[in-house]
């Protein structure tokens, strides 16, 4: 059944396509069911799965000759990233309600990015992984470069570039497993099954894992996802920093971390302090999360702020898969459901309630708007994802972080006091963008057009993605014990063998 | 123990409040002011029901609740209080109402006030019961948030840059706790406070930590210090203590007077609670390690802060310097308590003073600051914002009723014998005296500046030939004269009944300084 998901977005899509072209409200409502109907499958699942059990969804030959099958199956990693993926989904459409131009088309990309999305999440056929991470990039390269805003065919040429290069990296890897497994099969247990030689497994590792992090905004391969997420529609921002971004990190916990669990062992010699591709990486994500929230504090555009921000947070999500412990890896999955929700939401104020008033985004020229006045909704939704952000307790994101910090001071206790140092940077920009933008406190008040107030997509759209960061932060529980019996599985034998503490 | 939920009850009224003041919204000001003051006596009248039915003679956790949470990482939801955090209870309680009667001429944003307000009586409640520390941490970071926007949104002139310096430097602090915490937890697997103290009082805490974290570079006391420095500086901040305090005047002065009242009365306690709850506890063996330097601190914070007051000329910022004095004395007895005094009976029983003197201190600092700050905002909304040392003079000539009740006040922040300032610091100097004779002494210079302050205000406020701006001074309203009396009432009899608090705490404080075992 969960393959629905699948089938009904892409169906959706088609379907969005065939309408006459003036019924823009009609498309709408189409696009928002069909969300709708995807987010419902998929906490069916969510809420009948019992834990530890990897649901096989569909499994037929494709083609026999290379040993490709049609394979969806589902863990519990699986499904919380497909529960984010519906929310997102559903409530990018309410805060794309405003769309006029080309509705239809716009919505028709949305639902065919979303069902590639749930396809990479389902598949356990690295060729039909492949195939749908691949399909991703193309309504995201449109959505941006037709509906988009600030120099929006740089940033899709950037981001399109960026995500083939990353995808031919990992290609190449996947390949290469296949070739070397000399296997009939491009299942995942089968090729993570298979015993690499040391060798193959240290040079194919670091390959197939940078591949995927390019897209998580690995440092120093983020610069796509600043430009990318300003130039892009809201509801693209929002799926592309809330969903596809945990595309590359759920690859490399997938793919490259169980293919190649060997090359996270230490290389037997030291290089500037750094023994391992799992040292080298550990550290990138620190200057990630450092780096993103120290450009973040110095950003003019609101915008700007956000998109950096996502780079910080993500940072995270790569120090707890780099953790190697249960806690941490644990951590890194709850983040980035915490982050896609969080960073839907800022998105979804900064480019939707604000941006689509006001028609600046300058953070100087916000200020003397005294938004706090005119749209307090956005106010205070702005101050309740920012708290959030910063990962004050309450919200997931303090769930998220501390696992991953507890993980990561096993595991590095220097870079854990460094990620704390991100922490608290991360306050500090979260903090000056709410002073600047909403409650600046302007000596002359401006005299200004009244906005139009919040609508009533808005508001749902805000309150459904509040109410899920609170219940994550509430209940942490409800995630955790899909996750953790999902990382004790089968599949991740090699990890555990390898470097697990 | 008792099956009806009271703690979880009374820490969800002020929030439920919160929630409905916003649901009515801005309709009527009068019935948001007085739903607000309901739920706020509603808390109150179940903290005294809670008052009523603790038992005073047993040391141990009461009205308990316990469930798992997040097992993954031992987080549970584990509430309970001792007669130290009984007090705290109803000290928050108290509080809250006499902010909500000094705020009760706001007139922006009433509903978002008033909510603000009843959340972070929520927060209070929530960090005073709470027992472990990721539940607790919830409800010490919440509380920064209606705090940071009652001070942006309805304060004085510079409110913008003391509302950033409060949330950075508390941001700050809290994130240094955080980590010290998360050591600990990483040592030891456990979150909960009881079971960390049992722990530090075997001996088993440092070792655990130091196994399972020691770095060769670092020896094992350096890294349990480093531990307690981490959590040190979250409280020490709160409190505050001199260095850390510099957050404090700007925020107590520019923060509209109700928020001056709770961060003053209540949010002030919320680290002194820590230093009792938790540091006194989990690191008394770290405290004892540096105990000079923490002693000097301490001096540095009573006798530095009564001199600043003394050069101020605006009477809020006068207070938030005598607040910092005044909750010195307490940060100087607790260090006292974590002196090394093997098995001396006599010294025994100093400290059993000393901490019981602290316990009532708390409760009395924030029973008189919040009063007196309730006498600046009735100056306030008088003279329409003057509250300048300067600006008065000879007011007892037109409002002797005002004069009078301030007075009492005032001479109960001063150390009146026969009202409730005196009792708690003569038992602060009488406990800490012989355990550090040397800390103590300079401290009285303290008390003998704070004299001179507090008479300083009377004389040039109240005193003196009357300025002639304020002939026609309204003296206090009837309303506002039995609104007052309670507060009055209750500073006479803890001055003349002190049994009232010690009675209450008196077995915590034994037991907890009988846990103190180096």
């Amino acid at each position: 059944m969960l393959a629905g998901t699948i089938y009904i977005s892409f169906f959706g899509a088609l379907a969005l396509l065939l309408l006459p072209k003036a019924s823009t409200t009609a498309a709408r409502i189409l696009a928002l069911l069909t969300a709708i109907a995807g987010f419902a499958i998929a906490l069916t699942a969510f809420v009948s799965h019992r834990t530890g059990e990897l649901i096989t969804v569909s499994h037929h030959p494709w083609v026999p000759t290379l040993g490709i099958e049609y394979h969806l199956a589902a863990d519990g990693i699986s499904l919380s990233l497909i529960l984010l993926t519906g929310i997102v989904a559903i409530t990018g459409i309410l805060f794309s309600w405003n769309i006029d131009k080309r509705t239809k088309e716009f919505f028709a990309f949305y639902l065919l990015l979303i069902g590639a999305v749930y396809g990479v999440f389902l598949s356990y056929d690295l060729f039909l992984l492949f195939v749908f991470y691949e399909i991703v990039i193309i309504p995201k390269y449109f959505l941006i470069a037709i509906w988009g805003s600030t120099r929006r065919e740089y940033g899709a040429m950037k981001l399109a570039l960026y995500s083939f290069i990353g995808s031919a990296m990992v290609l190449i890897g996947i390949i290469a497993a296949y070739v070397v497994a000399g296997a009939k099969s491009m299942s995942l247990d089968a090729l993570a099954a298979y015993p690499y030689s040391h060798h193959f497994q240290m040079a194919a590792f670091p390959l197939v894992f940078v591949g995927f992090a390019v897209l998580a905004g690995l440092w120093p391969f983020h610069t796509w996802a600043p430009t990318g997420h300003v130039a892009a529609p809201t509801a693209a921002s929002m799926l592309l920093a809330g969903v596809v971004m945990k595309l590359g990190a759920y690859g490399c916990l997938r793919v490259a971390m169980t293919l190649f669990p060997l090359g996270l062992t230490p290389w037997g010699f030291h290089v500037l302090g750094l023994g391992s591709w799992r040292d080298v990486f550990a550290l990138l994500a620190i200057i990630g999360i450092v780096y993103g929230a120290l450009v973040a504090l110095v950003q003019k555009d609101f915008k700007f702020v956000i998109g950096y921000s996502s780079v910080s947070h993500m940072g995270f999500i790569l120090l707890g898969l780099m953790t190697l412990n249960q806690i941490g890896l644990s951590g890194a999955v709850i983040q980035m459901v915490s982050h896609g929700i969080l960073a839907g939401l800022l998105f979804a104020v900064v480019g939707r309630m604000v941006y689509d008033r006001t028609h600046t985004r300058e953070l100087a020229a916000l200020g003397p708007m005294n938004l706090n006045k005119a749209i307090p909704f956005a106010a205070v939704t702005f101050v309740l994802a920012g708290m959030a952000s910063m990962g004050l307790p309450g919200f997931s994101g303090f769930v998220a972080e501390l696992m991953i910090l507890v993980g990561a001071w096993h595991a590095f206790p220097v870079l854990a006091l460094c990620a704390g140092l991100g922490i608290v940077i991360g306050i500090i920009y979260i903090w000056r963008a709410m002073q600047k933008a909403f409650f600046a406190e302007p000596a002359i008040a401006a005299v200004q057009p009244p906005m139009p107030p919040i609508s009533l997509p808005e508001r749902l759209g805000a309150i459904l993605l509040i109410a899920t960061s609170v219940a994550i932060g509430l209940y942490p529980q409800m995630l955790l014990k899909v996750i953790v019996p999902a990382l004790n599985s089968p599949l991740f034998d090699g990890l555990r063998k390898g470097g697990w503490q | 123990m008792s099956a009806f939920p009271f703690l979880t009850v009374l820490t969800a009224i002020p929030a439920i409040g919160a929630l409905l003041l916003l649901a009515i919204g801005d309709r009527n000001k009068n019935l948001t002011r007085w739903l607000a003051l309901a739920f706020s006596l509603a808390a109150l009248l179940l903290t005294l029901i809670l008052w009523h039915r603790f038992d005073p003679t047993s040391a141990a956790l009461q009205f308990q609740e316990r469930y798992s949470w997040v097992p993954a990482l031992s987080i549970e939801y584990h509430v309970a209080i001792d007669g130290l955090g009984l007090l705290m209870l109803l000290l928050s309680s108290i509080v809250v109402p006499i902010a909500m009667a000094a705020s009760w001429k706001i007139e922006q944003r009433v509903p978002l006030y008033f909510a603000l307000v009843l959340l972070l009586q929520s927060c209070l409640f929530g960090a005073f019961t709470a027992l472990n520390f990721v539940h607790w941490f919830t409800f010490w970071e919440l509380s920064l948030i209606p705090a940071f926007f009652l001070i942006k949104l309805w304060g004085g002139p510079r409110r913008t840059p003391a509302a950033t310096q409060f949330l950075v430097y508390t941001m700050v602090g809290s994130v240094a706790m955080l980590l010290a915490f998360l050591a600990l937890y990483l040592a030891t697997g456990k979150f909960d406070f009881i079971e960390l103290s049992q722990l530090a009082q075997t001996g088993q805490l440092m070792p655990a930590v130091i196994a399972k974290l020691g770095w060769h570079y670092l020896t094992p006391q350096h890294l349990a210090l480093l531990i307690f420095a981490g959590a040190f500086l979250g409280f020490a901040v709160k409190v505050p203590l001199i260095p850390f305090h510099t957050w404090l005047p700007a925020t107590y002065a520019e923060a509209p007077t109700g928020a001056t009242i709770l961060l003053t009365g209540a949010m002030s306690k919320m680290g002194l609670y820590g230093f009792l709850r938790i540091l006194l506890p989990i690191f008394g063996a770290q405290m004892q390690a540096v105990l000079t330097p923490l002693l000097w601190l301490a001096v540095a914070t009573v006798v530095l802060s009564a001199y600043s007051a003394l050069a101020q000329k605006d009477l809020k910022r006068i207070f938030a310097y005598s607040s910092i004095n005044h909750l010195g004395y307490c940060l100087l007895a607790i260090f006292a308590v974590a002196k090394f005094t093997g098995a001396d009976p006599s010294l025994l029983t100093q400290k059993y003073a000393a901490l019981d003197g602290v316990l009532l201190q708390m409760f009395n600092h924030g029973l008189t600051a919040a009063t007196i700050f309730w006498f600046i905002a009735m100056l306030e909304a008088r003279t329409g914002g003057l509250r300048g040392l300067n600006d008065f003079g000879g007011l007892r000539k037109v409002a002797p009723v005002f004069t009078g009740l301030m007075g009492i006040a005032l001479f109960s922040s001063l150390g009146l014998p026969g009202l409730n300032g005196f009792i708690g610091e003569f038992l602060i100097f009488k406990g800490s005296f012989p355990l550090v004779t040397w800390a103590t002494s300079l401290a009285v210079i303290g008390l003998l500046i704070t004299a001179i302050v507090i008479l300083g205000i009377l004389q040039r406020v109240f005193s003196g030939p009357l300025n002639e701006t304020w002939l026609a001074f309204p003296d206090l309203t009837t309303t506002e004269r039995f609104m007052l009396a309670p507060a009055i009432a209750l500073m006479f009899a803890l001055g003349l009944y002190p049994q009232l608090v010690l009675g209450v705490v008196n077995s915590t404080v034994i037991q907890m300084v009988q846990q103190l075992k180096f």
